[in-house]
Order: structure tokens, then C-alpha cells, then sequence
């Protein structure tokens, strides 16, 4: 019998959703800041200047949310968990890792059996939450030079000394690798809502899956 | 309250006035050179003075070195902004050494060096222009390698100014690969108390301003983590432009030219660095306040930033090439292809897995 398990608590789904806004609002604003293609022909419209505004609006709104992410790894259930993200420490995550990778290159039949994430998944989501990371230190670092002595300034000082210049590419880059991860991830969820039937997709927005107990192993 | 904030300036001695004066500087001069140079230092006009007493009251002995530079910094300085300011300056420090502008040559010279290291020692400023060569080898002057001689000069100083960006970070010479070895003042005398005024060159006003404030207060300005003081360098040049609303419009130049450019728009498109750097040329501007690179229509190329020559090319584009692809490939065209290839990459993986039979599949069908 299949039985309807809430996974996905709601922190989980909610600082999923205001990061998804969150990425798409940064990466349109700053490919602007970056390269400004929108031309203006009078001194009225702005453009940069709430291009910039609501960048870094998304920015705290983002941080906040990676924040209460990063904290609900330590109070949320065992999906949620920190725990989650090191499937390669055990030998029964190893094992979970070497099964979804035979199974996304065709060698496999079906995917090992999850309630929560694939092992595969966990450990690209685990590269991502570090990308994050030096995405928000990189955007607060060139954000803080407004002002040298404000609190952004003096707490990513120190990263000055890798160049300015660097700060920017670096923020650039990892911009668009996060782009590569949402298509990835887009296309990896739905492929697991079709093979999976377990209600991946929907998950997301209710934080219901369909288990069965009878397959799941601990 | 108004008359309290009047002429401060105004309320410097007419005894002062009148022996600069007699000097062949008038006093309207004077005292425009005073006013300028506190309000460079960003200190309250009522410090101006103090100012001008310690110019009339303290000599200070300057050694002017120069190792490996354009001689760009000296040009720079022989220039000085307020008509009379070279001289004020020139006739309060009582220039000891400086190859460019002294009378003596070859031994006489060194000699003069030598005698004014010993007698004034502990109480002179040295001025460091040009980076100094690990190697020896690079860079004699009068059989004394670059190295023995700053630490010899910079050693017995009371302060060190490292003006240009070769002295204050290594600048040109210490450029990718950086063939002699070229190091900053401070890495070649770490005990030295320096302080930097970079910029290529630096620009006159500061190096005067650095002076008069240890003329006055017995003491160098405050300065941030790489050493430049914060008068000059506390602010980025994007953030004092006088193109900056052009910037926050959106009105950009997108080549040298066009109109836009001829319009006076923000430089931002053609690689302007004035995001990146910290330098008051927008308020202090060089040659005599006449102008500077971006008010004469030249994007910033981060000349006063520790390795600008790296770091801040190439000097017409925003971002840094990326290592180890082609010259002409920006990040974004590598985004644009990354992007790109990860759609066709998992829009296969989505056909080839539609066509597979899975087992849930055969189990229902
Ligand atoms: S010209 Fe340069 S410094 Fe001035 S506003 Fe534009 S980008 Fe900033």
C-alpha cells in the first residue's frame, strides 16, 4: 500500500520558492548591472539605478533565505538535514550514489528507491548551497564599497586582497552556473516525476510524496 | 553665528602674509594654497591657520629617491597644482636630494645624500619613487643596488611617502611576469613606516597634503589597510564622478565617439574602473585642478589599486578575461555556452529516457 508521507516541511518549500524568485530577479538585474543593454536617451528613466535597488533588495531577501535554509538544516526533519548532503561518508551512501549514477547513464533499470533526495541530487544541491555561499559573500563584498567602514566593507575586507576585479568574475561565473544548475534542475524533477511516480513535482508545493513502505529500506 | 564662520582663513597673521610676500608669493596666493590644502585633507577650515603657521614655522628635510619609474611622479610633482604651491612647497622642505631637479651630479651628489642621511637622521621624510628590483642587478645607483639604498634612506627616516603606484605596490615593473623582481617600499623595508599615495602618477595635491599634515601635526594622515590615507583614497571615484547620473539613468557611452560619449555619458561600458577604485580625482582632479582621465572622456583604469596593470585589464572591457580560454571570450559568452550545452545536454538525457522501458512501466502495461 502506498502511503502519503509529508516531507518537505514547510521552510523547506518556502526557501525554495523565494530562492527560485530570488535567482531569477538577481540574474536579470545583474546581467544588466553587468552590461547595461537597456539605452536610455533622457536623464529621467533611472534604469541603473533601479536595476541596482532591486538587485540588492533580492539580495538581502536571498541571503535571509539561504540563512533559514543553512538553520533548518539543524531543526528540520531527516530530509531537510545536514546529514543529507555527505551521502558519500557511509557505505550505504555510496552505494545509493553509485545506483542513481548507473541509472542516469542508462545502466541501470530503475532508480534506487528514495523517500527524500537521490544521492546524486544532495550532492549537486550541497555544490549549489556553496555556491550560494560565495555568491552572497562576493555580491556583499562589492555591494559594501559605497561606503569603506560600513558593515558589509569591514567584514569582506580581507577578500579585497584576492582583487576587485576577481571579486566581480567570480560573481559573474557562478551566476550563470547557477543558471545551468535550474535547467538541470528543472529537467531532473520533472524525469523523476515521471519515473519515479511518486508525486516529485507536486512535492515541492504541498511537501507530500507518495512512499512505500514495502521498498524503503533503511 | 555667520561671523564666527567667516574668513577663517582670513585670520592668519599679516606678519605671515607679509614674509610671503616678500618672498615673491602673493598673499591671495598664499592663502588659496593654504585653504586648498586643508580642504584636501578634508580637515574644518578653521585648521587653516594652523596650516599656514606650520608651513611658515617647520622645515622638514626631504631625500627624493628614485629607483625603478617614468619619472612621471617628479613631472608630476614639478607641476604642482596652485600656481605656487611647487614653491611654497619647494622652499619649505628643504629639498636635499632628488636626482631630477639638483644641481650637483655623480659623486657630489651621493655625497650630498650621504651627509644628509647623517645629519638629519630620524627627522628626514624620504620620497620613494619607482618599485625596487629583488635583483640588484636592475638597479645602481652609484654602484648602491636599488634595495641598499631604500633601506638605507627609508631606514634612518622619520616617515617614508611611496608616491606612484610602482613605489606604493610595485606598479609597472612589477606587472605579469614581473622580470626584476620588483617590489613595493613596504615589502623592500618592512620595519619602515611608509605610507602610499599611489596613483600614475600620483597626483600633486595629495603628496603636498601629506606633507603639510606632518608638518602640522607631527604626524602621518590615517590611512586604510593598504596604507594610502583616507583623505584621499577613502572614497571610490564612482562614487564622487560627475558622471554618476549619467550611470544611474542608464545613459551609457558604447564607443569612443559616438554620441553619447560626446554627450558627457558614463564611461561604464568602455571599461571605466571607477567602480573599483578608491581615489579623489573627481574632487581633486590633476594639473592644477584642470581635469582628469574621466572628465576628459577615458574611462578610470584603476591606477592607484594594487596591481592595476593585472587586475584592471583589459582596460576597455568590465570584466577580467577568464584564465585559460581565448583572448576574446568574455565570461558571458562562456555563461551563454555553459547555459546552452546543460539544455542540449539533459534535453538528450530526456529523449533517450522517454524511449527507455522502465519497470513500472512493463508492470502496469
Ligand atoms: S564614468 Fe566611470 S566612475 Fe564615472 S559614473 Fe561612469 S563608471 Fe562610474
Amino acid at each position: 500500500m502506498l502511503e502519503l508521507r509529508y516531507v518537505w516541511e514547510w521552510p523547506v518549500r518556502i526557501t525554495h520558492w523565494v530562492n527560485v524568485v530570488a535567482i531569477v530577479v538577481l540574474s536579470v538585474t545583474g546581467l544588466y548591472i553587468g552590461n547595461p543593454f537597456i539605452s536610455v536617451s533622457s536623464t529621467t528613466p533611472y534604469v541603473m539605478g533601479w536595476m541596482r535597488f532591486i538587485h540588492y533588495v533580492f539580495a538581502y531577501l536571498f541571503l535571509m533565505s539561504f540563512m533559514a535554509r543553512m538553520v533548518w538544516m539543524f531543526c528540520g526533519n531527516r530530509y531537510a538535514s545536514w546529514r543529507e548532503y555527505f551521502p558519500w561518508v557511509t557505505a550505504k551512501g555510496r552505494e545509493r550514489i553509485v545506483g542513481t549514477f548507473a541509472w542516469y547513464t542508462f545502466l541501470r533499470k530503475t532508480p534506487p528507491y528514495e523517500v527524500g533526495h537521490n544521492a546524486l541530487a544532495v550532492m549537486a544541491y550541497a555544490g549549489v548551497f556553496t555556491l550560494f555561499l560565495v555568491q552572497c559573500i562576493t555580491g556583499f563584498a562589492i555591494y559594501g564599497q559605497f561606503e569603506p567602514g560600513s558593515f558589509w566593507f569591514n567584514l569582506t575586507q580581507p577578500l579585497l586582497a584576492v582583487g576587485n576585479q576577481q571579486l566581480r568574475l567570480t560573481h559573474h561565473i557562478i551566476m550563470w552556473l547557477l543558471i545551468g544548475f535550474g535547467i538541470h534542475h528543472v529537467y531532473s524533477a520533472a524525469l523523476m516525476d515521471v519515473k519515479e511516480k511518486n508525486g516529485c513535482l507536486s512535492s515541492i508545493f504541498g511537501g507530500y510524496k507518495f512512499v512505500d513502505p514495502e521498498e524503503e529500506v533503511e | 553665528m555667520k561671523e564666527e564662520q567667516t574668513p577663517a582663513a582670513l585670520s592668519i597673521p599679516e606678519e605671515t602674509l607679509l614674509k610671503w610676500e616678500a618672498r615673491g608669493i602673493k598673499r591671495r596666493d598664499f592663502i588659496k594654497f593654504c585653504t586648498a590644502t586643508t580642504a584636501a585633507l578634508a580637515l574644518p577650515i578653521t585648521l587653516v591657520p594652523r596650516v599656514a603657521q606650520a608651513i611658515e614655522d617647520n622645515r622638514v628635510p626631504v631625500i627624493w629617491v628614485e629607483l625603478q619609474s617614468c619619472t612621471g611622479d617628479t613631472e608630476a610633482f614639478l607641476r604642482a597644482n596652485q600656481p605656487t604651491a611647487a614653491e611654497i612647497i619647494l622652499d619649505t622642505l628643504s629639498i636635499e636630494y632628488a636626482e631630477t631637479i639638483m644641481a650637483a651630479a655623480g659623486h657630489q651628489a651621493e655625497k650630498s645624500k650621504d651627509d644628509a642621511i647623517k645629519k638629519y637622521q630620524g627627522k628626514y621624510i624620504a620620497i620613494v619613487e619607482g618599485s625596487i628590483p629583488r635583483d640588484g642587478a636592475y638597479c645602481c645607483v652609484g654602484g648602491k643596488s636599488a634595495l641598499a639604498i631604500v633601506k638605507e634612506v627609508c631606514g634612518n627616516a622619520a616617515a617614508t611617502i611611496a608616491v606612484g603606484n610602482c613605489a606604493a605596490f610595485g606598479g609597472l615593473p612589477a606587472a605579469a611576469p614581473n622580470p626584476t623582481g620588483a617590489m613595493s617600499v613596504q615589502e623592500a623595508v618592512p620595519g619602515a613606516t611608509v605610507i602610499n599615495l599611489p596613483g600614475c602618477p600620483v597626483n600633486a595635491t595629495n603628496l603636498t597634503a601629506t606633507v603639510v599634515h606632518f608638518l602640522t601635526f607631527g604626524k602621518l594622515p590615517a590611512t586604510d589597510k593598504l596604507g594610502r590615507p583616507l583623505f584621499a583614497h577613502g572614497k571610490r571615484i564612482h562614487d564622487n564622478c560627475e558622471r554618476r547620473s549619467h550611470f544611474d539613468a542608464g545613459q551609457h557611452a558604447e564607443a569612443f565617439g559616438d554620441p553619447g560619449h560626446r554627450q558627457g555619458w558614463c564611461l561604464y561600458k568602455l571599461g571605466c574602473k571607477g567602480p573599483e577604485t578608491f581615489h579623489n580625482c573627481p574632487t581633486c582632479r590633476y594639473n592644477e585642478g584642470v581635469s582628469w582621465p574621466v572628465m576628459a572622456g577615458h574611462g578610470c583604469i584603476g591606477c592607484s589599486e594594487p596591481g592595476f596593470w593585472d587586475t584592471m585589464s583589459p582596460f576597455y572591457r568590465r570584466l577580467p578575461q577568464v584564465p585559460g580560454f581565448g583572448i576574446e571570450t568574455t565570461a558571458d559568452q562562456i555563461g551563454l555556452g555553459l547555459a546552452a550545452a546543460t539544455a542540449v545536454a539533459f534535453g538528450a538525457h530526456g529523449v533517450a529516457s522517454a524511449l527507455r522501458k522502465n519497470e513500472h512501466d512493463s508492470k502496469e502495461g
